[in-house]
């Protein structure tokens, strides 16, 4: 389907300019994200999920659902929450001191934020790709052995090998990167870098990966490895992907979610998204009228 | 005209060459059509004439003022006759010194030699014509200077690029007098160093195990011929930095830790500038502190313990000394582990690890190599303190390394040995050289070893 919707990106954005079938003709906020914004058994479900930093408030009332080995793509205009919701989902807001997050976030039926759940195992099983690369100033072996080593996933170092060897396999740098391993990671150019933190993040095994725009500092066909990456690891894992890139968006993901200013506006099938928004504001933006 | 008085006049004639050049400048651009026409801004005319006006006859007054009382002296003695001629050096500076002071009258001129009282007139006339010569050649370079500096500006002169060119040469000129004054020192102690080592060999310096630089001024005086081993000193020096360091390093960095990951915005708000606070206690300060308080605190404690602890010892003068340089070690480590991009912490806790995983493990080995660098650099800070040691720890040269015992230390010996009237040709006074010598070199390397490191750790991570 990812492959598809490739080659169909440039039709699909003429076809829907032609054939203009937003439902919603209004650019108010819809009370509730329209399209289809619940899956049956979701990996992780939000609701009434409101983010503040001090008294400004960033997420206003988000529910949306993420479905098992799916990818959903967020996409909308600089500053309107995408990244803010993301790092809320793995409670890396917890780092920013004036950050608060409100309502009902959950992973396989566990409540996210309650007291019981220790952030520090809730972000092994929810890991995470960062804009720019940010591989440790270590050896690329130390870099992807990090999280194994740190959650005891490797009793011996035959074991922590394999881990590393496989992690890199399946971000698609082991080719490149087998006879220096011992190197810095930093010496990498900046795509086998984020592949490297890609590496780095499945080598401990999580559930759910998210990616903060994982592809913004990086060339073409950097970024096309890296799609392809994330088609053949949405096999093994759920991934929640925020980019600027709308055909990105049209190439990676299942469901794509339009977020404007902090509220959800729209989720729904990528491919509808794409050709036949249902919302006002969600076709302004894919047509270019704003973003 | 006094040189002060000139000074002013060069700078009003220089002002006045600004303003001119400057109106000139603007006046040969209107008629092109606005300043836009001219090859550089009015400012940049202004300063070319002014600089024109002002430098040619500053470096020519700075010569004379370098120069002009050997050449009257030579002028002076040429006139006097054969009988009067000075036969030694000694001589020569007693002769000059007589007719100086009869020529400002501090001498009776009553029955003074007639030829040198005519000397005298004569010194006093050379001055005057002098004075004289030097105002008339100074202030024409300068108004010449301003006149060339008005005809030239057309719109066709380079000026800006003539003006940046001085002020480059400004500044290197600010730059070479660090590096000028750093060599001047090491030349001087060197220099003196080498006199030293011509009375006592360099082995018996670097080698010997006692010191003790008092020396017999007279042959038939009993005392001690003197022995000028430094490395008492040095063990001493070692001593006291290691027990420093041992308080410093530790608690500094820990301090540093807290601040950057830890403390909540308002702590690290007050505890900050409490750091810096305790950085600009003067050290005499502390010096009394260590030798009133600490000393005889550590003194009494030690023979609760059943501990002989001698009134001033190395481990109080080090733990003093210590507390100094923690504000000196935790500031740099704070900047440095700032310095770690938060691109880093979110990687590290991304992954599931705990802050004090992050911290052991991704934050402290990326700053590692700048906390290295900030270290040797308390180092040196403490291997130079001297006012400490100086109270608290003592002047009896012992080679131990009991903390508990008296010592001392290079800095202190160096006091010691220069502190009061001395003779500075004595083995014992030049001592003071060698030893800052070898300290000089001592804390060079360090601080070479640390820049060094700290540059390194620039190419860690971008």
């Amino acid at each position: 389907m990812v492959n598809k919707l490739v080659t169909d990106t440039a039709e699909m954005l003429e076809e829907k300019t032609a054939s203009r079938k937003a439902v919603v003709h209004s650019t108010a906020y819809p009370e509730q994200a329209i399209g289809s914004p619940f899956v049956k058994n979701p990996k992780m479900s939000m609701r009434n999920v409101d983010v503040f930093y001090g008294e400004k408030q960033a997420i206003f009332n988000v529910n949306v659902d993420i479905g098992q080995n799916e990818v959903i793509a967020m996409i909308g205009p600089s500053g309107c929450g995408k990244s803010t919701f993301l790092r809320s989902i793995n409670r890396m807001n917890d780092t920013v001191d004036s950050c608060r997050v409100k309502g009902e976030l959950t992973l396989d039926g566990e409540d996210i934020y309650s007291a019981k759940m220790d952030p520090v195992a809730l972000r092994a099983r929810v890991g995470m790709v960062f804009q720019k690369p940010n591989p440790f100033p270590k050896s690329i072996y130390d870099n992807v052995s990090y999280g194994p080593r740190l959650h005891g996933l490797a009793s011996r170092r035959a074991e922590l090998d394999e881990i590393v060897e496989m992690s890199l396999h399946r971000a698609g740098l082991w080719e490149e990167v087998k006879d220096r391993l011992d190197q810095p990671g930093t010496g990498l150019s900046g795509g086998q870098q984020q592949r490297l933190c890609i590496a780095r993040a499945i080598a401990i095994s999580p559930e759910v990966i998210l990616m903060d725009e994982p592809c913004s500092a990086l060339d073409p066909i950097a970024t096309a490895k890296i799609e392809e990456l994330i088609a053949e690891l949405s096999e093994n894992y759920t991934i929640a992907i925020v980019t600027h890139s709308m055909q990105q968006a049209a190439r990676v993901s299942h469901r794509t979610a339009y977020f404007h200013l902090g509220h959800l506006v729209e989720v729904n099938d990528t491919e509808k998204v794409f050709t036949a928004p249902e919302h006002e504001l969600t076709e302004a933006y894919i047509t270019g009228r704003f973003g | 005209m006094q040189t002060a008085n000139l000074l002013v006049v060069l700078l009003a004639l220089s002002a006045a060459a600004y303003l001119m050049a400057h109106g000139r400048s603007v006046a040969l651009a209107r008629p092109l059509g606005g300043i836009r026409h001219l090859h550089s801004l009015p400012f940049f005319y202004g300063m070319r004439a002014s600089i024109w006006c002002a430098l040619p006859a500053i470096v020519l007054l700075a010569l004379w003022l370098m120069f002009d009382e050997p050449v009257i002296s030579m002028v002076l003695l040429d006139g006097l006759p054969a009988s009067h001629q000075p036969s030694s050096a000694a001589d020569y500076n007693l002769l000059l010194n007589s007719i100086e002071n009869l020529a400002s009258g501090a001498l009776s001129k009553d029955g003074a030699d007639p030829v040198l009282l005519s000397a005298a007139e004569k010194l006093s006339n050379l001055r005057n014509t002098g004075q004289l010569l030097v105002t008339a050649v100074v202030l024409s370079l300068g108004t010449l200077g301003l006149g060339w500096g008005w005809v030239k500006v057309s719109p066709q002169l380079r000026a800006r690029q003539q003006v940046e060119r001085v002020f480059k040469s400004l500044l290197l000129a600010c730059a070479c007098v660090a590096i000028l004054t750093t060599l001047g020192i090491l030349l001087s102690v060197l220099f003196e160093s080498l006199r030293f080592f011509q009375a006592i060999p360099v082995t018996d310096f670097l080698f010997g195990t006692e010191w003790s630089p008092q020396m017999a001024i007279r042959p038939d005086q009993i005392g001690s011929s003197g022995s000028f081993g430094a490395i008492p000193l040095f063990v001493g020096t070692l001593l006291i930095s290691m027990i420093a360091m041992i308080v410093a390093v530790p608690v500094g960095l820990m301090s540093a830790l807290y601040l950057a990951e830890y403390a909540s915005p308002r702590f690290r708000g007050l505890a900050k500038p409490a750091l810096e606070i305790l950085a600009g206690i003067p050290t005499v300060v502390y010096g009394f502190f260590a030798a009133l308080t600490v000393a005889p605190f550590l003194r009494e404690a030690g023979e609760g313990m059943g501990l002989t602890v001698s009134s001033e010892s190395a481990l109080a003068a080090g733990l003093v000394m210590g507390v100094m340089i923690i504000p000196f070690v935790s500031s740099l480590a704070d900047d440095v582990i700032n310095a770690v991009p938060q691109s880093m912490r979110d990687g590290s806790l991304g992954l599931g690890a705990t802050k004090s995983e992050t911290i052991k493990q991704v934050i402290f080995p990326a700053a590692l190599p700048g906390i290295v660098g900030g270290v040797l650099l308390a180092v040196s800070r403490a291997i130079g303190e001297t006012m400490i040691v100086v109270m608290a720890a003592g002047l009896a040269a012992q080679m131990t390394v009991n903390p508990l015992e008296t010592v001392t230390t290079v800095t202190v010996q160096i006091v010691t040995l220069l502190v009061g009237d001395q003779e500075f040709d004595s083995p014992k006074t030049l001592a003071a050289f060698a030893l800052g010598l070898m300290l000089f070199l001592v804390t060079l390397v360090l601080n070479f070893i640390a820049l060094r490191v700290v540059k390194k750790y620039r190419e860690q991570y971008d």
